[in-house]
């Protein structure tokens, strides 16, 4: 046995050839005795098996047994036909989906700053987002003035091209300074600002937690950026807290796939459809706890919440660095038109080549962006307004509290409160009815309120109807007590 | 009261024939319109012959360059990078604050390219100017900090031509009738509502505009909005939806394609301004229905631009309406470039071509343009079918129904909707001058002498002259001779800056 293993010679079974050869020969002579099989079998077999061979071959490759769906070419005739028979829908629906009384308002006359002016009679302003008061601020008006004179109304390009002015690079400097941030952004419309921001960083592929309370703005940014969205239930930490395990597990599952997926968290500050607080420190600690970035649409709570009124970052004292983007609407707090976002320069930088709403939309018009500087000035110069502001909020709700068939939801700090139905009525218009005509009342005596606005069949998730009130500074004591009356008598009239 | 109530009560014929008719008006078509008629197949003809357009392509030796130089940008940027990596160099770009171990923010290209490609150039962008965007405008210069990553001003301020602005007609200044308007606007509104046009932000002055805009463009109706871009991307979702297609142009606005994208309808694209495509595109999409739905489409939107920002192109509408009346698609026409600077009359492109405004069913525009103002609107036709049915719905009543800008955004502002009124009045010559004429007419080259007299020398506004003498100096330059932009092709990226 050693004497083989020492010198293999071919064809042995220590040999590499060994395998290779033995079934090339065994292949061999199998095929060989296959064929001397068919000398021995009768002629009458073989023809047999000849004919099945070709039956087998025509079936494979006879046309009749393709199963390949053909294409229909259609004859010119047959096109022109077609062309002709198609009955486009109308452009718009046949019947309005929309309440018909929303394409009728009720005109302002003058300014609608402490009071509106509706109809010849002065109402107390219970519906605008004028926080601060800053409508009709002469010292603002002042400003805008003086820049309308310097500058003309537009600017005639997108900060591209020579649509840059120096106000708006103060601005920005100025909004980067009073948030405590690297950098902000300017944006030329409210509504655009964080409906731009989001797709400039969620791309398809990539993850989104979001609140299910959140505005139009962000749903709309949402659908822009085309990246998965789990929705959480409003204000619920648990919730979130399942969603994010959830989508850890999957990341486990698949890292190199969750290494290229961005996680975002977007939240307001205040709700506008709840008014209420969303839970910072919690939102937070789960960033943190997830690697997620959170994004945070302080319209509502810029210029109202914290001390000096930096909003949700100073309302619960989390540093504003750690929050990755604040976008503000600069058309409630501010009174002006427009919209900024502010955080690290690493992350708002990037807005200046992929936001939307910045590189393709013409620049704010310079005297818009005068009165916000201004404003800012204000704000930096009384701090002790956001204290009122904030006194007067809960005197509202303390108000508000306890009115007949309604329910006053909304945190207490919060210039946003809703009025809800206590039960519900059969449908949505039903309820509208009930709260549109305590509004009509309201209005007939003096308090101008809104239901809040909403397009029913395009919200994600459409929010109870509600009767949206809204304080601002200007209102005195006094009168936030009368509107309060005028709306407890009113909602007497309604239920009673 | 719904009008299905009294549909009802209506005989079944005159209930079809009403149901017909409002169909075939609402969309601009009818079946008698549909077919050309001789003269106007041989108008169609004469107009394919006279619409010059250029679109020169780059000659090789800028074409090689362009190349070598993007090659030359990619190469050194990659050793910069694997010096910065190897730590031999720092990084100036500015950190993430805390968020080590967290998913990388940009995606890995496209932060290449903003690293080494935008930045090192970033200052030939945004730059700043301390002055109205008039004819002449006060650049502030600034020096480049840390390679790019920041920008200083020196507070040297240089007075140049400005050829960058869309300032058309010149609505840019500072003093005028337009300014004084604003002025009294702010005094007697404010500046903002604070409130969505569905809450309380409506003013008298948005009512008024609207009715001089829906004057202006011809149309019996317009809304107004605060936001060009938002004019487009918040209202194409109101009127399309997952059942319909929208078919657009190559090189549409970010705007059209961020509503179209809204919409969630279906989206087909034709190549740019390219007539053949679009017919071929709407063709097999009438015939062949919805692939996914195995239905007919809802309706076909077709989406152009009058005058292309960055291709200096003009559409060519009178063949797009044959088009579109022969498919009995529907025409939404964005005049952002086109509105106040191109026509006789200032009117846009239908003006220009002499194309009836009854013929583009939706006409959305800005201000941010030719008025040297901001925002937008959008006119269409409306339908009046008081006499069949009760209420009479409309496209803008829809639109102001449920539009997003109008239910969530705030309003347009007083003084800017002051302007828009002022400097349209005197285009349209209702402000008791001949000061529209004047500008108009100053964006025609035969007018040289009144150019001179005119104080409004924007070196756009005579952009005839200014396109023949850039092309006898040898530059390329594309698109139509009738539209106000030259866009003038310089090919390699390193001569931007």
């Amino acid at each position: 046995m050693a004497g083989v293993e020492h010198c293999p010679t071919e064809g042995s079974p220590g040999s590499p050839y060994y395998f290779q050869l033995s079934y090339f020969t065994i292949y061999l002579t199998k095929g060989i005795e296959i064929l001397e099989y068919y000398t021995k079998v009768p002629f009458y077999h073989v023809l047999f098996e000849a004919v099945l061979v070709i039956w087998i071959y025509r079936l494979i490759t006879s046309k009749t047994f393709r199963f390949r769906e053909q294409k229909i070419e259609l004859t010119e005739k047959e096109e022109e036909e077609l062309i002709e028979e198609w009955q486009p829908e109308p452009l718009v629906p046949a019947t309005p989906t929309y309440d018909l009384d929303v394409i009728t308002p009720k005109v302002v006359e003058g300014k609608p700053g402490h009071t509106l002016k509706i109809d010849d009679m002065e109402c107390l302003n219970f519906a605008t987002f004028n926080f601060l008061g800053f409508v009709g601020n002469d010292k603002i008006e002042d400003t805008a003035i003086k820049s309308l004179h310097r500058y003309g109304v537009g600017s005639c390009g997108p900060r591209g091209f020579y649509g840059t002015i120096d106000v708006h690079l103060e601005l920005e400097e100025r909004l980067a300074k009073y948030t405590r941030t690297e950098e902000a952004i300017l944006y030329s419309y409210g509504f655009s600002t964080i409906a731009s921001a989001i797709p400039a960083y969620s791309k398809r592929g990539d993850v989104v937690f979001c609140d299910k309370g959140v505005s139009f703005a962000i749903q709309k940014g949402l659908v822009a950026s085309r990246s998965r969205v789990m929705w959480f239930e409003h204000n619920d930490m648990e919730d979130l807290e399942r969603l994010l395990l959830e989508q850890k597990e999957k990341d486990e599952k698949n890292p190199k796939k969750a290494s290229v997926t961005r996680r975002f968290l977007i939240v307001e500050g205040i709700y506008v459809n709840y008014g209420d607080i969303a839970p910072l420190p919690k939102l937070m600690e789960l960033k943190y706890k997830y690697k997620v970035r959170i994004f945070i649409d302080e319209s509502a709570s810029f210029g109202v919440l914290g001390h000096t009124g930096r909003g949700l970052t100073e309302h619960f004292n989390v540093p504003i660095k750690e929050v990755d983007l604040v976008s503000v609407s600069m058309e409630n707090s501010l009174a002006t038109i427009g919209g900024f976002c502010c955080g690290t320069t690493f992350v708002v930088d990037h807005q200046r080549i992929s936001g939307a709403g910045y590189c393709f939309s013409a620049s704010l018009p310079p005297m818009l962006a005068s009165a916000a500087i201004e404003a800012l000035n204000i704000m930096e110069q009384k701090p002790d307004m956001f204290d009122d502001l904030r006194e007067k909020a809960k005197l509202l709700h303390a108000e508000l509290d306890g009115l007949q068939g309604l329910v006053c939801e909304g945190s207490e700090e919060s210039p946003i409160k809703h009025l809800r139905l206590l039960e519900q009525l059969e449908t949505i218009d039903d309820e509208e009815d009930k709260l549109k005509e305590i509004v009509a009342i309201a209005l007939r005596n003096g308090v101008a309120l809104t239901i809040a606005r909403y397009l029913k069949d395009d919200e994600k998730f459409l929010p109870p109807p509600s009767i949206r009130v809204t304080v601002n500074v200007q209102l005195t004591k006094e009168e936030i007590k009368r509107g309060a009356q005028v709306i407890r008598q009113a909602a007497e009239q309604v239920f009673g | 009261m719904t009008p299905s109530k009294d549909k009802s009560k209506m005989p079944v014929r005159s209930r079809l024939t009403s149901r017909r008719s409002q169909k075939s008006r609402k969309n601009g078509f009818s079946s008698e319109k549909n077919q050309l008629s001789a003269l106007q197949e041989e108008k169609l003809k004469e107009f394919r012959e006279s619409f010059v357009e250029e679109f020169q392509d780059a000659p090789l030796y800028a074409a090689v360059m362009s190349y070598l130089f993007y090659f030359y940008m990619a190469f050194f940027a990659c050793i910069k990078d694997l010096m910065i990596r190897l730590g031999v160099r720092k990084s100036k770009r500015p950190k993430e604050y805390k968020n080590e171990g967290f998913v990388p923010l940009y995606p890995e290209f496209e932060d290449f390219y903003f690293r080494h490609i935008y930045i090192p150039y970033s200052w030939a962008f945004n730059k700043p100017i301390s002055s109205t965007a008039g004819p002449i405008i006060q650049l502030m210069e600034r020096e480049v900090v840390d390679g790019g990553w920041q920008h200083r001003l020196t507070g040297v301020k240089t007075r140049m031509i400005n050829t960058g602005s869309y300032n058309y007609l010149g609505f840019a200044e500072n003093v005028g009738p337009c300014v004084e308007a604003a002025e009294e606007a702010v005094k007697k509104h404010g500046l903002a509502c604070c409130s969505s046009r569905h809450e309380f932000g409506s003013l008298a002055l948005h009512n008024e505009l609207e009715t001089l805009v829906a004057r202006f463009v011809g149309k019996p109706a317009a809304m107004v909005f605060g936001m060009g871009f938002s004019t487009n991307s918040t209202n194409i979702p109101t009127l399309v939806g997952k059942k319909d297609l929208i078919i657009s142009d190559a090189l549409n606005h970010s705007s059209l394609v961020t509503g179209a994208r809204l919409s969630g309808a279906t989206i087909r694209v034709f190549k740019h301004n390219d007539m053949k495509s679009l017919e071929s595109v709407l063709r097999e999409s009438v015939v062949k229905g919805n692939p996914r739905r195995h239905r007919p489409w809802g309706k076909i939107l077709i989406i152009v631009e009058g005058v292309y920002s960055m291709e200096g192109s003009v559409l060519r509408l009178p063949e797009v309406v044959a088009l579109k009346k022969k498919y009995k698609a529907l025409l939404y026409l964005d005049e952002a470039h086109s509105i106040g600077a191109v026509g006789p009359n200032g009117r846009g492109v239908t003006d220009y071509f002499g194309v009836d405004p009854a013929d583009v069913d939706i006409m959305m525009g800005t201000f941010t343009k030719s008025f040297g103002a901001a925002g937008g609107y959008i006119a269409a036709t409306q339908v009046n079918i008081n006499t069949l049915i009760e209420y009479s719905w409309e496209i803008i009543d829809h639109i102001r129904g449920s539009s997003h800008s109008a239910a969530y955004a705030s309003s347009m502002s007083p003084p800017v909707a002051v302007q828009v009124i002022s400097s349209m009045k005197i285009i349209m010559g209702e402000d008791g001058t001949d000061e529209g004429k004047r500008r108009l007419k100053a964006l025609d080259e035969n007018n040289r002498e009144d150019i001179l007299k005119t104080r409004f020398l924007s070196a756009i506004i005579y952009f005839r002259y200014f396109r023949r003498r850039v092309k006898e100096m040898g530059y390329v330059v594309f698109g139509h001779n009738a539209s106000p932009i030259i866009p003038l092709v310089i090919f390699a990226p390193g001569n931007t800056a």
